[in-house]
């Protein structure tokens, strides 16, 4: 079922919240084509076989495992899906690596190794780089044969990237820059052969250079003594005077932050696909465990509060695995879209990166507090065998925290989410003043008792439509009353963010379940009916709490008053028997004995 | 040298399989199907003799469109070519091995793996039926297996040990747990996949001598019973071993 065909009215990044999505062209899991099937079986087959099985000696990182499995994973073609075959790589589309990502998020410590290398690692050669510079570079990192870091962060300037105080200075013969100052946290830091860097040339322009591991003055720090993810290696990096040719400028001198920032759209859209993958394995342990573990004569997964957390786990995956994929679609047609007007591979994936850095952002958060919530829960699924090491609920309980701090800390992700909506519609990239006033319009007006509407999931699709005007109305409201001010207003921004959040998962669970109407029997459809209306349900009423939250720390007297109303009435929503669904959900979990949806 | 092997497509052995309404198949409902975790082993056997000898390998499977997804991986692993041959009906094992041997002569194999059985009917027949069809030797559930000239020399398991045979070719090896380790497809190898063609043929017709009359599921075990936790229990255990369960 794999579409060639270019989509012809792609939903540009942001409008989601002003248009609606045909369900029949938004892509789906499901949609994934044989070829793609296999590819991420291979993937999960590898991390079968090979991660999980070495899960402790990788924790304690012995040496070379890291590097060695990076290598069998290179000679396998793990590490070059994304390269063009032009430097060596099997040049597949970004759903099939959406794919794989998903498989490799299962793989704890080494999927970070894995993500590092060839997401923030690759991708700026592949996407900033000349063409000798991939020559150079690709298929060797491709193969495995080189591995790489990317390395931003310093002591003094994580969030605030741009503070960063390397220095880059160009020696006299002009043919070097002489590189000084230290990186922290570096992914791969222990072993890496190039490293990604990033330093001010003349002190404040700011430019990416390949360092090569192997010059005079490059030192690498000690392993850090983390909580998680122990297995990878992160370490910081002390540049002394290294020398770097000028040929190894990425970009172009002062433009080094639009390598750091682009680069980072596609990071976070990868990190949801592996947090949602991780996500997926700890919820299969936690059903197979409730099934297993026996008390008051009876297994633990017959009891309503456990019920009640293997759907919801099972919910939070399913939609994260909607979104993901939507958005990874919307990327793909994007770039297949500006390659048939004639771009270059590169250049399409950083327009289409940038176009929805929006959703990628929205996505990071989601993602990784999904898994955040999943692994928490499988831990108390199982009980005080969740707290031994003996058991898969601990490690991936460690490891998921680390989700929410790097690739943009979540709070980074949620300020940024409406920074770049504002900022686009005030350059008119995207029209919500239009729909933002047709709202307030519509405020003022009686509301209709209409009929309600029949069909599949229509009391969901109303909902969703609502809540499309009540984020509008909302953020529309405070843009208006705050102006320039807003930004100093983070909490109203986080709880915008937070519903545009929740609406965008909302319809995307939606979106992907009507789709499935198309070729799923009653009965096979049913869950996800059910998890969709869950869902969505659920998402209303925190729409509703962030709403009011919002309204209540910039609104007062009557626009306080006509505001509340508002997102009454546009959050609405009849309440319905959510256990018993939860219920038959975690049935159907129950008896496939593994997550299956 | 040609070498063949037979794969099947069957439910994956982690699925819960539920009787159809019919009595006589299974509910395939939401039942994911895999290469029969024998055919593996029999697939790296070939793809290892190929690499050490040279030659072509072609992959066999018989039934559905459905098998196709167990060829396609078969030749992502390596396998040259790769054959369907299509009938949906029921075929008992005689039916299938006469099918598969009619196949296997117009290829001109003269080397023949297959799975010790099949894990859905798991009848553990269609192999040795095969190799009688065509005069072929056989070695069954074979866990080491080495060519040298037109010798061949196979470790079977048997019961608390194994058992060293030679036999020469033409020959059908049914392949054991532990004869190899298989690889998996590598992302390469299902890229070059994509781009081979499965063969669809018509198997050649047989009668079949067996008829499935209905299927059941076993009942589900019952709960075990703690009759006590030191040593204070013994002789209420020996008594129940002996008088309840009579097992001593
Ligand atoms: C295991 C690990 C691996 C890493 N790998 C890499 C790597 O490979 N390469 C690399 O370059 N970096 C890497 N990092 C660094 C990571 O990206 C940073 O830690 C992250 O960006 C946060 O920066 P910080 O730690 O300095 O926290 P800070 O920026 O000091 O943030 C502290 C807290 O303040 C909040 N905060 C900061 N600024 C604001 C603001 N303006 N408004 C509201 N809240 C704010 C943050 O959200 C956070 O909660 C890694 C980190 C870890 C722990």
């Amino acid at each position: 079922m794999a579409k060639e065909e270019i989509k012809v009215d792609l939903l540009k990044g942001g409008e989601f919240l002003i248009k609606e999505s045909d369900p029949q062209i938004v892509f789906i899991p499901e949609d994934l084509s044989e070829d793609q099937r296999m590819m991420a079986d291979s993937a999960r087959e590898f991390v079968e076989k090979e991660i999980w099985p070495k899960l402790n000696a990788i924790d304690k990182q012995e040496p070379n495992l890291t590097v060695s499995l990076l290598e069998k994973a290179g000679e396998l073609g793990f590490l070059s899906t994304a390269i063009p075959e032009e430097y060596g790589g099997l040049g597949e589309d970004f759903n099939t690596n959406t794919a794989i990502a998903f498989e490799m998020g299962a793989s704890h410590s080494f999927g970070v190794s894995f993500a590092a290398h060839t997401g923030i690692g690759t991708l700026p050669i592949l996407l900033y780089g000349t063409d000798e510079q991939k020559k150079k570079y690709l298929p060797k990192l491709g193969s495995g044969q080189l591995k790489s870091a990317y390395c931003l962060t310093e002591p003094t300037s994580g969030s605030d990237a741009l503070s960063a105080k390397t220095t880059a200075k160009l020696t006299e013969d002009g043919k070097y820059y002489i590189l000084n100052g230290q990186k922290m946290w570096i992914t791969n830091g222990g072993f890496a052969d190039i490293l990604i860097t990033f330093a001010k040339v003349d002190g404040d322009k700011f430019t990416c250079f390949i360092i090569d591991a192997n010059s005079e003055g490059f030192n690498r720090g000690q392993e850090e003594n983390k909580m998680g993810i122990k297995g990878s290696s992160t370490t910081a990096l002390f540049l002394d005077s290294v020398k770097v040719p000028v040929e190894n400028i990425l970009g172009e001198i002062g433009k080094g932050h639009y390598i750091a920032f682009n680069i980072l759209n596609i990071g976070r859209y990868k990190l949801c696909a592996m947090t949602t993958g991780s996500a997926k394995k700890v919820a299969s342990a936690s059903i197979t465990y409730a099934n297993e573990r026996q008390q008051f004569g009876q297994p633990i997964s017959n009891f309503g509060a456990i019920k009640h957390k293997l759907a919801e786990q099972a919910i939070k995956i399913f939609v994260s695995e909607s979104a993901t994929y939507r958005v990874s679609d919307l990327i793909n047609g994007k770039i297949k879209e500006l390659q048939a007007k004639g771009s270059r591979y590169e250049e399409a994936a950083l327009v289409a990166a940038e176009e929805y850095a929006i959703e990628c952002a929205m996505l990071k958060v989601f993602g990784s507090e999904v898994l955040d919530y999943v692994v928490d829960e499988a831990v108390q699924i199982h009980g005080g065998y969740g707290y031994s090491e003996e058991y898969p609920a601990a490690r991936a309980y460690r490891d998921s925290r680390i989700n929410r701090i790097f690739e943009g800390t979540n709070e980074i992700n949620r300020l940024l989410t409406v920074d770049m909506l504002m900022k686009r519609s005030m350059k008119g990239r995207i029209d919500l003043i239009g729909p933002a006033m047709a709202v307030q319009k519509e405020l003022m007006s009686i509301p209709e008792f209409g009929s309600s509407a029949d069909g599949l999931l229509a009391a969901e699709y109303k909902a969703i439509q609502n809540a499309k005007k009540a984020v509008l109305v909302i953020a529309g409201a405070a843009v208006q009353k705050l102006m320039q001010k807003l930004k100093d207003e983070q909490e109203i921004i986080m709880n915008v963010t937070d519903m545009m959040i929740e609406l965008f998962t909302s319809e995307s669970a939606y979106l992907r379940t009507i789709k499935l109407s198309g070729f799923k029997n009653t009965q096979e459809l049913q869950p996800y009916i059910d998890m969709t209306q869950v869902y969505i349900i659920n998402s209303m009423e925190k729409i509703n709490i962030y709403g009011k939250h919002a309204i209540t720390s910039f609104a007062e007297g009557d626009e306080l008053k006509m505001l509340l109303m508002g997102l009454k009435r546009f959050t609405k929503y009849e309440p319905i028997n959510t256990t018993k669904l939860r219920r038959a959900i975690a049935d159907k979990l129950i008896e496939a004995n593994k997550y299956c949806f | 040298m040609k070498i063949a092997v037979c794969v099947s497509h069957v439910p994956d052995t982690a699925a819960k399989i539920n009787i159809g309404s019919d009595s006589k198949n299974i509910d395939q409902n939401g039942v994911t199907f895999v290469v029969n975790p024998y055919d593996e082993y029999a697939i790296e056997e070939a793809l290892k003799t190929k690499e050490k000898f040279g030659g072509e390998t072609v992959a066999i499977s018989l039934g559905g469109d459905a098998n196709k997804e167990t060829l396609r991986k078969a030749l992502a692993m390596g396998i040259d070519n790769a054959v369907l041959l299509k009938d949906s009906g029921f075929r008992d094992s005689l039916s299938v091995a006469k099918a598969l041997a009619e196949e296997i002569k117009t290829q001109g194999a003269e080397l023949v793996f297959f799975g010790k059985q099949s894990v859905d009917y798991d009848s553990s027949i269609v192999g040795q039926l095969t190799a009688e069809l065509l005069g072929y030797n056989c070695i069954s559930v074979v866990i080491s297996f080495s060519l040298d000239g037109n010798k061949i020399t196979c470790e079977r398991e048997i019961e608390g040990g194994k058992e060293i045979v030679e036999t020469a070719l033409p020959a059908l090896i049914t392949a054991q747990k532990g004869l190899n380790e298989p690889r998996y497809a590598s992302l390469k190898g299902i890229m070059a996949a994509k781009k081979k063609e499965i063969i669809e043929k018509q198997p050649v017709a047989a009668q079949n001598y067996i008829e499935i009359i209905s299927m059941k599921k076993t009942e589900s075990k019952q709960a075990g019973k703690i009759v006590g936790t030191d040593s204070s229990a013994v002789p209420e255990l020996v008594r129940l071993l002996r008088e309840e369960a009579k097992v001593i």
